[in-house]
């Protein structure tokens, strides 16, 4: 089985978040990046399990530039087959999705695997454009995956119940929590990693849709207030007048 | 213990200087020391046991012989690497790094580096995945910061040698499957030999009642009339020299170590003096407060610095051990005084096992005491500036 598994950068959870260019631009300076962790414990283990069990091959891509390697080494080291960059600073979804698509579609994948969103833009989208753009079907937040011949068995939680979905191979899938375990790489692997293809390509040309025209950070946290528990009156008018959340 | 927030302090950006793998075989030695070993360190510090099951992990993060060559069964790092292995590990216990770091740099160091083939083959790929364990003999009773009066010896029986003597405060005995012996031969020239657990005469009791250390297994190695074969004498070097450069390659590992103490303690004390409240403020706005927290990051980035710059010396070949022994001395010297200064900023909390800061300051007066003590690294840095050596005096007249 051939299984594609894209890989995202996200900034370290403890990176101080700010922005450039009139609040219209994420400041880079000073971030240190992660693999996005929907992509790394979740698509990426149970794409190696699955190889683990029934054979076939990892490959993992990223859009980015060679500054975001190390991300692609650590992907790399925890044991997926080879690697491609597509050579670009991507822009948006679409952007995204148009690269992976265009490398799948001439590299001929079983199954393509992404986390179920990136942890800084959270937009969940990479995945369904994949899949509308290669015209094949798309399960997306699935917490468990199972492949039985052609057929892939794949479970959703919705409103605290499960759903059961069977999609025909090939196909596009976002993971969630819940799909694999995190792995930590060992030494053997990052050893391995050392000298496991890491294949350049160039973008191809994507129509330009989005301009993203400012951020904002949320409001800070204002202090706590402590209220007597005997005084449940000052306690609703707070929240009633105050928080407005009654 | 609490959930393990931990990440290190970089005020001068120092993560820049390092190459990606350096910071991936830190992150995945970070990352398996927070999920098998924080939740679990403090019982075993508290029972005073070594926590044995974690062995084959750190042979699988590399943290046994991390230099040492792949076609020995080592990951082939470079020393930064190993250095950052030893920190992520003594961040979270000083005896967890002190297991990892006797058994790269006093028993798989000498093995490499003075062994023969055969015996670089017999030993260093189970050494390096945890499948042997070892330990080095070097300390005696009456013999510490003086190793080269060492009493231990050896005599010439045909196809093998006669080990006589006793080793004392030895991280590992306990269940160590070799121990590197320094021992002095006929000639009174220091030799090491490779013992191994099972011959006749060897025994390893365990040192009882350590305040520090506790999570880490130490004992003496008691040799009676050992019948120890030739084959197993490292060949390649003799000498006082020979065991004092494997010195040099824990004391390396331990300056990094020491420092990762010191992080851990600046880290935790960061963090609360930002949530704890006194007054209606947190206590990190109190200027006391800050001159203790500037002070400790200011001496962390000092001492990074040092460390890379060492490190890099040390990939080079170049690192004296002159320069080695004073990165130990101030790694030591600080996270001490970091240790102290965190736990006051986290009042009585700070003497509970909730918090790993206690812990640390018990374990650093360990580490600033084995593998040189303070006065001694003291004394090596003073002969190295000077020319002179104050090592020895007259036994003074008595009045």
């Amino acid at each position: 089985m051939k299984i594609l598994v894209g890989i995202s950068k996200s900034p370290d959870t403890t990176s101080k978040i700010a922005f450039t260019d009139g609040n219209s631009k994420f400041d880079e300076n000073g971030v240190q990046y992660i693999v996005n962790p929907y992509d790394e414990w979740y698509a990426l283990v149970r794409a190696l399990e699955l190889k683990e069990t029934i054979g076939g091959t990892v490959t993992i891509i990223t859009v980015g530039a060679a500054a975001d390697e190390a991300v692609i080494r650590k992907a790399l080291a925890i044991g997926a087959d080879e690697a491609v960059r597509v050579d670009a600073d991507p822009k948006d979804a679409y952007y995204t999705a148009a690269q992976i698509a265009d490398y799948a579609k001439s590299n001929g994948f079983d199954l393509i695997l992404t986390g179920k969103e990136t942890i800084q833009y959270n937009g969940s989208q990479v995945g369904g454009m994949i899949a509308e753009a290669l015209d094949m079907p798309f399960v997306s937040l699935a917490t468990k995956l199972d492949v039985d011949g052609t057929t892939l068995k794949l479970e959703k939680e919705y409103l605290g119940g499960i759903q059961s979905v069977e999609v025909t191979l090939p196909a596009v899938v976002s993971c969630a929590k819940g799909m694999a375990e995190q792995r930590i790489p060992n030494m053997r692997g990052i050893m391995a990693a050392r000298t496991k293809p890491l294949t350049v390509i160039p973008a191809v040309q994507v129509e330009d849709l989005t301009s993203f025209t400012g951020y904002t950070t949320p409001p800070a946290k204002s202090s706590v207030k402590l209220i007597d528990p005997n005084n449940m009156d000052e306690l609703v008018a707070l929240l009633h007048n105050e928080a407005k959340v009654i | 213990m609490r959930t393990d927030l931990y990440t290190h302090p970089d005020y001068y950006n120092v993560d820049d200087l390092l190459t990606d793998e350096q910071k991936l075989v830190r992150e995945a030695a970070r990352a398996w020391v927070k999920k098998e070993v924080s939740p679990i360190i403090d019982e075993h510090y508290e029972k005073a046991t070594f926590p044995k099951h974690l062995i084959k992990g750190l042979g699988e993060i590399g943290a046994f012989g991390p230099y040492i060559p792949e076609q020995y069964g080592g990951p082939g790092l470079d020393q930064i690497s190993y250095g950052l292995i030893m920190q992520e590990l003594e961040r979270c216990d000083s005896g967890l790094r002190s297991t990892a770091s006797v058994q790269s740099s006093l028993v798989m160091y000498p093995i490499w580096k003075y062994g023969s083939e055969e015996q670089r083959m017999k030993y260093l790929p189970k050494l390096a995945t945890g499948e042997f364990m070892g330990c080095f003999g070097l300390t005696e009773p009456d013999h510490g910061s003086n190793p080269g009066g060492m009493i231990t010896n050896f005599k010439d029986a045909g196809d093998h040698v006669i080990l006589n003597g006793a080793k004392m405060w030895i991280s590992n005995a306990p269940f160590a499957d070799i121990a590197v012996v320094w021992a002095k031969n006929e000639e009174g020239r220091i030799h090491g030999l490779i013992v191994e657990r099972g011959m006749e005469g060897f025994t390893t009791p365990e040192t009882h009642g350590k305040l520090s250390l506790r999570a880490s297994a130490t004992g003496e190695l008691v040799f009676d009339n050992v019948k120890v074969p030739k084959e197993n004498i490292l060949p390649g070097r003799s000498g006082l020299g020979a065991p004092l450069s494997c010195l040099d390659s824990a004391r390396f590992g331990i300056a990094w170590g020491a420092l990762g103490a010191a992080m851990d303690c600046y880290d935790q004390a960061l963090r609360y003096s930002k949530e704890r409240v006194q007054f209606g403020v947190p206590i990190g706005a109190f200027q006391l407060t800050q001159k203790k927290l500037a002070e400790m990051i200011t001496e962390i980035t000092k001492a990074q610095l040092l460390l890379l710059r060492l490190g890099q010396l040390r990939d080079a070949g170049k690192a004296t051990s002159a320069q080695i022994s004073m990165a130990k001395r101030n790694s030591c010297e600080i996270a001490l005084n970091i240790a102290r200064e965190a736990r006051q900023i986290h009042g009585g909390m700070g003497i509970t096992s909730e918090y790993s800061i206690m812990r640390h300051m018990a374990n650093l007066e360990s580490v600033v005491t084995y593998e040189g003590t303070h006065d001694i690294h003291l004394l090596i840095t003073g002969m190295d500036v000077t020319g002179f050596s104050a090592f020895t005096r007259e036994m003074p007249e008595l009045k």
